[in-house]
């Protein structure tokens, strides 16, 4: 820090608390090369081989029937699964934090629960839950609802995957925020609704909009427990990952990267939003970050 | 019993609430797990068992907890050092990075699959300057390897981080003032109080790497015996429909995550006693 030396010498004093100058250069370029080999890599080579052909190969394939089906279908999905899960996440998170219940921590370590299933072990509880062969799934595919190898099963499992990630967002949050500025609406007679839409809501809004978004981006990218699920029939049940899936063993390279282009520039922007609210409205966000 | 199960409140919408909270997460979550238990229920422990005692399984779960606990030991050194140079240092693409190391969250796993093939495949640009040196990655444990890496790459820099930038600087002027050399005081102030932290990121990208299936299969080669995970012996045996036995791996693997977590948890409540914090 300080260049003042009694002796005349040109050392520079290093502060004890910090490493050495070439310590620091050592760690930072380690940083740099291991993030660029595992991380920018990988990112970089989804573009590459989309354009390998040029752009017009690129968005020829993307324009074809089976990636549209796909793409409409990746949307519905979470069009369904993230509001769903976004209204369970508040509720829960009400529910956990405006009021005292024994085994809480409990509830919160099954609401974590999916985070340590892996996907397939996921998928694979759907399918034995209300498949044909289950007592559940033979009563609705008898009455014409079949819920595995159609929409409903792939809703359910990516719900399945994404469960925790409104709530987990949401509760450390609201602890933090405490119950006072509730009270003092209720005091002054507002009802439930409106203490919640006019006092809670706008105190919660970026952590909301931020576990949306986290569970957003899972959603449309899960592949595991979808693929258990979904049958992958074309047209009906192939989203977009299992399409990548499809074209791939195909040896549709150009097909299947282009595919996974408009999947990996979703990624980005989720990332970058999510960079946005961290930087704009951290005090807002759960001080912990996590997964 | 003084205490009632739930204390009186002012707050309203407490059925609502916990209707949503608790009908949700047993439709979405608990139903499908109790299936599955109870299929294993009904197939039998020796039943089980049979499935489960193959050398093809054993092989598979071996093959998938080695490589996933290589891939957390590789993630917990490189994360924490992440960790660390995010949050002490200032430098250019700082912002850049941190924000690059959610992008394995981020990213689908079957993109992030088919991605990494295409690097590390024999004529993929990394797997090309391996090749020369006579390494081959894609389609061997390597492969596998660096996919685990990959997806568990953000949990121990993203539970680190928030503890460093909490550490106090005091506690390191007075090791130093102390006579402690800078090494000294990172390992013996520094890595104590990061410990239960980067355990925890180390079990989180652990648990993951275990269950983890898009990402590995396009790069593993899935050849039986030799590059064939856990989590696709299930998928074989759902498309031959045999229930029964996927059921019974299912619970295996269920069962594997459930007993690393635990062991993972009382190394975290020893180490959080022996440096005397909650």
């Amino acid at each position: 820090m300080s260049n003042t030396s009694f002796t005349g010498s040109p050392t520079r004093f290093r502060s004890a608390t910090e490493e050495s100058a070439a310590a620091r250069l050592v760690m930072i370029v380690f940083a740099f090369v291991g993030l660029t080999i595992l991380v920018f890599a990988p990112l970089v080579a989804v573009f590459v081989v989309a354009l390998a052909d040029g752009v017009v190969a690129s968005l020829k394939s993307l324009a074809t029937r089976d990636a549209r089906d796909a793409i409409r279908l990746t949307l519905t999905i979470a069009a369904i699964s993230v509001p769903l899960n976004a209204i369970f996440g508040v509720a829960a998170a009400w529910f956990i934090t405006k009021f005292d219940f024994r085994g809480k921590a409990f509830l919160i370590t099954l609401i974590d629960l999916p985070f340590s299933v892996s996907l397939v072990v996921a998928g694979l509880c759907i399918v034995l839950m209300f498949g044909t062969n289950s007592f559940v799934g033979g009563w609705l595919v008898a009455n014409g609802y079949p819920i595995v190898f159609a929409l409903p099963g792939i809703i359910l499992a990516t719900m399945f995957v994404t469960f925790p990630f409104v709530a987990r967002e949401l509760i450390p949050v609201m602890i933090e925020q405490g119950r006072a500025e509730e009270e003092a609406a209720l005091t002054l007679g507002a009802s439930g609704w409106r203490v919640f839409f006019t006092v809670t809501l706008p105190n919660i809004r970026w952590a909301l909009l931020y576990g949306v978004l986290l569970c957003n981006a899972r959603a449309m990218g899960e592949f595991g427990a979808v693929a258990v699920v979904s049958g992958k029939i074309r047209g009906q049940t192939a989203t977009m990952p299992t399409t990548i899936e499809m074209l791939y063993q195909e040896y549709l390279s150009v097909a299947a990267f282009s595919l996974a282009a408009v999947l990996a520039m979703l990624a980005l922007v989720t990332l970058l939003l999510k960079t946005a609210l961290e930087i704009r409205h951290a005090d807002q966000l759960a001080t912990t970050r996590r997964a | 019993m003084g205490r009632p199960f739930i204390h009186r409140s002012s707050m309203p919408g407490l059925g609502l609430s916990m209707g949503i909270t608790l009908t949700m997460l047993s439709l979405i979550v608990l139903l499908p797990i109790g299936a599955l238990l109870l299929k294993g229920a009904n197939y039998g422990l020796a039943g089980m068992w049979e499935t489960v005692n193959r050398e093809r399984v054993w092989t598979a779960l071996f093959l998938s907890f080695r490589l996933s606990l290589f891939a957390a030991v590789f993630n917990l050194v490189f994360g924490v050092l992440l960790a660390w140079v995010l949050v002490r240092y200032q430098f250019w693409g700082r912002r850049i990075l941190d924000a690059a190391v959610d992008l394995p969250f981020a990213l689908p796993t079957a993109v992030a699959g088919i991605s990494l093939t295409a690097l590390y495949a024999p004529r993929g640009f990394f797997g090309q300057m391996a090749a020369e040196i006579g390494w081959k990655i894609a389609y061997t444990q390597w492969g596998i390897f660096i996919a685990l890496v990959f997806v568990g790459l953000p949990f121990v820099t993203r539970t680190v981080q928030p503890v460093i930038e909490e550490i106090e600087r005091e506690v390191e002027e007075a090791s130093a003032t102390l006579g402690a050399s800078r090494l000294y005081t990172l390992r013996h102030v520094i890595w104590p109080m990061l410990t239960p932290a980067a355990l925890t990121g180390f079990a989180l990208a652990l648990a993951r790497a275990v269950g983890e299936y898009g990402s590995v299969i396009f790069i593993a080669g899935n050849i039986p015996l030799v590059t064939e995970i856990a989590p696709l012996l299930i998928i074989i045996q759902l498309e031959e429909f045999n229930y029964d036995a996927a059921a019974a791996i299912g619970i295996a693997m269920l069962l594997i995550s459930f007993a690393m977590l635990l062991v993972i948890n009382l190394i975290q409540v020893w180490s959080r006693r022996r440096i005397g914090y909650v």
